[in-house]
């Protein structure tokens, strides 16, 4: 007995000069990493398997923790069988519908927050001009002017693409006249004493290097523009994954609603990985010069 | 003698009674200078004193309060392609390779759809400002991908393919190690040796000011005139020393020989020692290219 408090105390006064876990001073082993990241996954999973096998075993009719094997058959039935009424793929389709919206809107932000924060930093007189009404239209609860959009752009496409335009272009626009602004002024003289003109300044100096922060600040937007795509699509569509994740609410198909949301997730995931990897094999010199 | 109109033709940079006040403070006072082409001219003095406001005139990014800036007979306007510039930070571009960097002003000069290409028709002109800036290896590589001495020899090819009528160098190698700066300097006089461009060189340190120039240039607040000294009376600093130096051998060993030595103690009491006041009659004003228009009350004599 002796031994093994000897033993645990020699463990414990290891652990105090070298903390695997606790404090600022922590240095988790890679192994101890990864396991730490899954811990929350697995602890959801667990805890989801045990509710539902608990309320289905008292009901087996239970909708609303459907069992995994139900989900799994639901979700091939929804990604690989065709639509007995379209003859499509229902959640090929509403993918692709969602984002050709989610696409087009995004990159109409993205094209109008460059011109407009490029302008904005480098002209004051642009600045002077456009930078307190971009400010206002960034502040607009983009939600809230929904009801416009429907009225003046209509139930179809355009208002969808929209609302997910005026949700991001103004925090778009903010963030690369922020990023215009830090542009050391001795770039922008160097490059008129080399002969640039005005607008050479703009589109061939400023431009190539705000060109990463774009896609950076598109990226951040992503979160944002889910948002707005799905609401509007919640409340005037006929296709697209929001509207379906709330007709499959009506008819509380929680087997289909999980697999989706998962979906939607990884969509998520791939186009905020897609575009980090393109920006690190478009611009490499961005992330080794941010520092200096 | 010459006359102040025959400097105005035959200098690059010439500035005659030039002040430059912010607000009420005066920081310039009735400046003038002329310099010769082919003059690798270094310009010291105490801390603010005024060094970069005499470089941002020159340069155009500001304007004088009073008198005229001319480079190669034409006033100066914006910053435009006669004046050349490196400073010692973020001359080069970091999106662009080093090739890149230096082939920019060319493309440039291609006007707005000229900037399509990549320039490589200028390619070959570049790589021989590569070579002889002794970085041709390193064409492909992104300026973080060098050290702050390959960056600045980048810099100063980046500027000398335009050709300018001056090149301004504002503290060039002034975030550089001891080592690196040295062999900077040297490497400096070798362009010069070899292209024969007007440079204007503005730094704070002594020793490098009167190795790599041959004429240097001393701005200062501590002289007095006859203006009188009373409290309302604005004063800015002054080219209050200014002589030829010798041109001396590529070698580092010559920096510290008893004669810069002198001229060292010499140059910290005409511009540095706030107790030495001169009068501006009897500036030291050596060089054949140093004149002076004082005004009426500067000078009652």
């Amino acid at each position: 007995m002796t031994r093994f408090w000897k033993r645990l105390k020699i463990f414990w006064e290891d652990r105090r000069r070298n903390p695997r876990l606790f404090g600022v001073h922590a240095k988790p082993t890679p192994r101890l990493n990864i396991g730490l990241a899954m811990l929350p996954f697995l602890l959801l999973v667990g805890v989801y398997l045990i509710g539902s096998h608990i309320r289905l075993s008292a009901n087996p009719d239970d909708k609303f923790l459907p069992s995994v094997p139900r989900i799994v058959t639901t979700a091939a039935r929804l990604a690989f069988s065709k639509d007995p009424r379209t003859g499509q793929y229902l959640m090929l389709q509403d993918t692709v519908v969602s984002l050709r919206r989610m696409g087009a809107g995004i990159a109409a932000a993205a094209a109008t927050g460059l011109f407009f924060g490029l302008n904005m930093g480098l002209f004051p007189g642009m600045n002077a001009l456009l930078r307190s009404f971009v400010t206002f239209i960034s502040i607009i609860p983009p939600l809230a002017i929904l009801p416009i959009l429907l009225v003046v752009f209509g139930v179809d496409e355009l208002a969808k693409v929209m609302l997910i335009f005026f949700g991001t272009f103004g925090t778009i626009s903010l963030s690369l006249y922020f990023t215009t602004v830090k542009i050391p002024r001795e770039q922008i003289t160097k490059a008129l004493t080399l002969g640039a003109s005005q607008l050479q300044v703009a589109y061939f100096i400023v431009l190539p290097q705000v060109m990463p922060r774009v896609i950076e600040a598109a990226r951040l937007s992503l979160g944002a523009a889910w948002l707005f795509l799905i609401a509007a699509e919640a409340i005037a569509s006929r296709d697209g994954l929001g509207y379906r994740i709330y007709l499959f609410q009506r008819y509380l198909l929680m087997d289909a609603i999980i697999p989706y949301v998962l979906w939607i997730t990884f969509v998520g995931f791939m186009m905020d990985w897609f575009l980090k990897r393109f920006m690190t094999w478009r611009y490499p010199w961005y992330f080794a010069s941010r520092e200096s | 003698m010459r006359s102040i109109e025959d400097f105005r033709e035959s200098s690059v940079l010439f500035l005659k009674d030039v002040y430059k006040a912010y607000g009420k403070k005066l920081v310039l006072d009735n400046i003038d200078l002329a310099v010769s082409k082919a003059e690798l001219c270094s310009l010291v003095g105490p801390s603010g004193c005024g060094k970069s406001t005499l470089f941002r005139l020159i340069l155009g990014e500001e304007r004088p309060t009073a008198g005229e800036v001319v480079v190669d007979g034409k006033p100066v306007g914006f910053p435009d392609v006669t004046r050349g510039i490196v400073y010692q930070k973020y001359s080069l571009y970091p999106y662009l390779t080093v090739l890149g960097n230096i082939v920019l002003g060319k493309r440039l000069a291609g006007g707005f759809l000229g900037m399509w290409g990549r320039g490589q028709e200028f390619y070959e002109e570049a790589m021989s400002y590569l070579e002889a800036v002794k970085l041709a290896d390193h064409k492909d590589k992104f300026p973080h991908q060098l050290s702050g001495g390959m960056q600045q020899r980048v810099a100063l090819a980046q500027a000398l393919i335009m050709k300018p009528k001056i090149l301004l160098m504002d503290e060039p190698f002034g975030a550089l190690d001891p080592g690196v700066r040295e062999h900077l300097q040297i490497f400096l006089l070798e362009l010069w040796e070899r292209f024969q461009m007007t440079v204007f060189f503005v730094t704070h340190d002594l020793d490098e000011a009167i190795f790599v120039g041959t004429r240097i240039l001393v701005l200062s607040q501590y002289y007095c005139d006859d203006r009188g000294n009373g409290e309302g009376i604005p004063r800015g600093s002054k080219i209050t020393f200014d002589r030829p130096l010798p041109r001396r051998v590529h070698s580092t060993v010559t920096k510290d020989t008893a004669e810069s030595r002198d001229l060292i103690r010499e140059i910290r009491r005409a511009g540095f020692d706030p107790a030495y006041i001169q009068h501006v009659t009897k500036f030291n004003l050596e060089h054949p290219d140093s004149f002076q228009d004082l005004t009426e009350e500067e000078n009652k004599g």
